[in-house]
C-alpha cells in the first residue's frame, strides 16, 4: 500500500521531531532545569537520583550536545524515560504505565461513540436540510465552545454532588477501598460506573464537530449528480441516503487527525476534574510539582498514541475509499 | 454589506461586541480588585456581592468583570500572529510549489498531528516565572501551534487560484512573484483568511483557558476567566455549592467561543452558499402557502409568476444547483 507507506514515513518523521523537540527544549531555555528540580524537591532527592537527573539533562557530564542527543535516543529506545521526581523512586515509564490504560480505554471508547453518533446525526440533519433539525446547529455550536473541563464540572455538580446518581467527590477510576484491579465483577462494575460521567463529558463536548462536519459534507454531496440519478432511478430512500452518506463521511475520517488533538487535550482536562487516575491527572501533578522528566515522558507517550490513532484512521480511509488504492 | 444580512453573523457580531465592551470597561466597572478580601468566605449571592464570594472572601462579580480583558487580548493577538504565519507559509507553499511546498506542507502536517496542549505544557514548564505571566509571549507560543490548520487550507486554495487565467496573465506580462501574490492571489483569499483567523482565535481562547486551568501559566497575572476556573476547581467550588463561581466564567467562555463560531459559520456560508438552508425553509414555504418537500439536489426557488393572479400562490420552480 503506497499511500499507507507514505503516511507511515510521515508519522515516523513526526515522532522523530517530537523526540528531538523534547530533547532540545530544556537546552534552549534560560535557566537550569536540574537546579530548579533539586530546589523544588527540597532535599528529598538522594545523591544517586540527582546524578541520574544530571545525566539525563546532560549537566556537568562534559559531553557534547551531540553525544548527549545520541545518548538520549539510546535510552529512549530501551524504554528508559528517566526517573520521576514527584513519584520517586518510580521511573517515568512505570508511572505512565499504570495510568495509561485508564486513559486509552476511556478516551478511545468515548471518541468512537462520539464519532459514530455525531456522524449519524450529521447525516440525518444534512438530509433533512431546511427542516426543524437545522436548529440543532446553533445548539451544537454552543456545546462545542464549552470547555471540556467546565462541562465536566457541571456534570459532576449535577449528577454526583446534587443527585447521587454517580459516585461523588473523591471521584477515582474505581472504588479503591473495596475492590482490587482484576477480572472480578465488583471491580469491573465500579470501573464502568466511574467512567460513565467522564465519557459522557467527552462525547457531549466533541460530538458537535462531527455533526457539523458531516452535515456540511452531506449537504454538498446531495447536490452531486450521482445522488440525483439514484433518486431519479427510484431507489429506496435509505439506499440513496446510504450512497450520499458513504461519500460524505470521507472528509470526517481524514480530518480525524485535527480533531483528535482537540479531543486529547479536552480529555486530559476532563480527567483532572473527575480526579480520574489517567494520564491527564498525572500531567497536572507533574506540572504542579515541576517534574520535568514526567512531563516530557507524558508528552512523548501522548504523541505516540495520537500517531497510532491517526494511522488507524488512515487505514480505515484506504479501506473505504477505492481512489486511494488506485494510485499505487 | 451582504455578509451582515446573515442572521448567524449578526448574532455573532452582537455577542462579540458585548465581550469587547466587557474587556474595555469591565475592570473600571468592577467594585473591587480581583484578589482582595472584601467579605466572608463562601458568601452566597447578595446585594453587596452579586455573585457571592470565594473561599478566600474575594468578590466573584469583580473577578468576573476583570476576567475578560486578558483572554480577549491573548486570543486575538494569537489569532493575528498565527494568521500572518499561515498566510505567509500557506500561500508561499501553494504558489511556489516544488520542494518548498513539500517542506512547508510537511511542517504544517507535523504541527497538526502533534497534540497541541501537551506540547504547550511542555514548552511552558520550562519558561521562567516572568515568561509565564507575559501576555505577548503567551500569545506567541499559542500561535506556534495554531497556524498549521489555516496554512493547509490556504495552500490548497492558492493551488487552485494559481492555475486561473488572471494569475497566468499577470505572470505573462512580467509581474514579479511577490506582486502577483499580494495583488492577485491574496485578495481572492480574504474570506478564507477571515475564516481561518476566527478559527485560530477561537482555538487560542480555548487553549489559553485550558493552560490557565492546568496551571501551566501564571494563574493570577494576567487575571482571566481561566484563573477563576483554576481557583474554583482547586477550592472545590462545586462541592461547596458556590456554583456561580465556576458557572459564570465557564458560560462566559462558552458564549465568547459561540460568538466567534457563529461569525465563522456566516463566513463559511458566504464562501459556500450551499451550506445555507438553500432557498426556502419549510416554514418559509408554508408562509408562502406552498406545500413542498425538500428534495435532494433540488433547491426550491420562489419566483413571482409572470401573470399575477390573485388566488394563485407564487409559482415554484425547482432548479438543480
Amino acid at each position: 500500500m503506497y499511500v499507507l507507506a507514505r503516511r507511515l514515513a510521515f508519522y515516523a518523521v513526526t515522532a522523530y521531531v517530537a523526540v528531538s523537540v523534547n530533547f532540545f527544549l530544556p537546552h534552549m531555555m534560560p535557566g537550569d532545569p536540574v537546579e530548579t528540580m533539586i530546589a523544588s524537591s527540597a532535599g528529598q532527592l538522594d545523591q544517586r537520583s540527582v546524578a541520574a537527573l544530571k545525566a539525563q539533562f546532560g549537566v556537568g557530564t562534559g559531553q557534547s550536545l551531540w553525544a548527549q542527543y545520541w545518548h538520549y535516543w539510546g535510552q529512549l529506545l530501551q524504554g528508559n524515560l528517566g526517573i520521576s521526581i514527584s513519584k520517586y523512586p518510580s521511573t517515568v515509564a512505570q508511572t505512565i504505565g499504570s495510568a495509561l490504560w485508564w486513559t486509552v480505554i476511556l478516551v478511545g471508547t468515548a471518541t468512537v461513540i462520539s464519532f459514530i453518533l455525531g456522524t449519524l446525526i450529521g447525516a440525518l440533519v444534512g438530509w433533512r436540510r431546511g427542516s426543524m433539525l437545522d436548529n440543532i446547529l446553533p445548539v451544537t455550536t454552543f456545546f462545542q465552545a464549552i470547555p471540556y473541563f467546565f462541562l465536566a464540572t457541571v456534570l459532576l455538580y449535577l449528577f454526583a454532588e446534587k443527585s447521587h446518581v454517580f459516585p461523588n467527590s473523591d471521584f477515582k477510576s474505581y472504588d479503591t477501598n473495596n475492590y482490587v484491579i482484576g477480572w472480578n465483577p465488583g471491580f469491573v462494575g465500579s470501573a464502568v460506573g466511574h467512567a460513565v460521567l467522564p465519557a459522557l463529558t467527552i462525547v457531549l463536548a466533541s460530538i458537535a464537530g462531527w455533526i457539523v462536519g458531516m452535515r456540511n459534507m452531506m449537504v454538498t454531496t446531495m447536490d452531486e449528480d450521482y445522488v440525483l440519478v439514484a433518486q431519479a432511478k427510484g431507489l429506496p430512500k435509505s439506499r440513496v441516503i446510504w450512497y450520499a452518506a458513504r461519500n460524505a463521511v470521507l472528509p470526517s475520517i481524514s480530518s480525524f487527525a485535527n480533531a483528535l488533538s482537540f479531543v486529547v487535550a479536552g480529555s486530559l482536562l476532563t480527567e483532572l476534574v473527575y480526579s480520574y487516575q489517567g494520564i491527564g491527572s498525572l500531567l497536572l501533578n507533574a506540572v504542579q510539582s515541576e517534574d520535568y522528566p514526567l512531563i516530557q515522558g507524558i508528552f512523548l507517550i501522548i504523541t505516540f498514541a495520537v500517531l497510532a490513532a491517526n494511522l488507524l484512521a488512515d487505514t480505515v480511509y484506504v479501506l473505504l475509499d477505492p481512489r486511494t488504492r488506485q494510485e499505487a | 454589506m451582504r455578509i451582515l444580512r446573515n442572521r448567524k453573523t449578526l448574532a455573532g457580531l452582537i455577542l462579540l461586541a458585548v465581550f469587547v465592551f466587557l474587556a474595555v470597561f469591565g475592570p473600571t466597572l468592577a467594585p473591587y480588585p480581583a484578589l482582595e478580601i472584601v467579605g466572608n468566605p463562601w458568601e452566597g449571592p447578595s446585594g453587596a456581592h452579586w455573585f457571592g464570594t470565594t473561599q478566600e472572601g474575594y468578590d466573584v462579580w469583580s473577578q468576573f468583570l476583570n476576567g475578560d480583558r486578558a483572554i480577549l487580548i491573548i486570543s486575538f493577538l494569537s489569532g493575528i500572529i498565527a494568521t500572518v504565519l499561515s498566510v505567509v507559509i500557506g500561500v508561499a507553499a501553494g504558489y511556489f510549489g516544488g520542494l518548498a511546498d513539500n517542506f512547508l506542507s510537511m511542517l504544517a502536517n507535523i504541527f497538526l498531528v502533534l497534540p497541541a496542549l501537551p506540547f504547550l505544557i511542555v514548552i511552558n514548564s520550562y519558561l521562567p516565572a516572568g515568561g509565564k505571566s507575559s501576555t505577548a509571549l503567551m500569545a506567541a507560543i499559542i500561535s506556534l501551534t495554531g497556524w498549521a490548520w489555516g496554512a493547509r487550507v490556504l495552500r490548497s486554495q492558492t493551488l487552485s487560484l494559481r492555475k486561473r487565467d488572471f494569475v497566468d496573465a499577470a505572470g505573462i506580462i512580467g509581474e514579479r512573484s511577490w506582486r502577483i501574490i499580494a495583488f492577485e492571489v491574496v485578495p481572492n483569499l480574504v474570506p478564507v483568511i477571515a475564516s481561518s483567523f476566527l478559527f485560530t482565535t477561537l482555538y487560542a481562547m480555548g487553549t489559553y483557558v485550558a493552560l490557565t486551568f492546568v496551571g501551566a501559566v501564571d494563574v493570577n497575572t494576567p487575571w482571566s476567566w481561566g484563573s477563576m476556573l483554576f481557583w474554583a476547581q482547586g477550592d472545590q467550588a462545586a462541592a461547596s455549592g458556590a456554583w456561580v463561581w465556576f458557572a459564570a466564567p465557564g458560560v462566559a467562555v462558552a458564549l465568547l467561543g459561540t460568538s466567534l463560531a457563529l461569525l465563522n459559520f456566516g463566513i463559511d456560508e458566504f464562501i459556500n452558499p450551499r451550506l445555507k438552508a438553500a432557498g426556502l425553509t419549510r416554514k418559509g414555504l408554508r408562509a408562502a402557502g406552498l406545500h413542498h418537500r425538500q428534495t435532494l439536489g433540488l433547491t426550491p426557488v420562489l419566483r413571482p409568476s409572470a401573470a399575477p393572479v390573485a388566488a394563485q400562490p407564487a409559482e415554484i420552480i425547482e432548479e438543480t444547483v
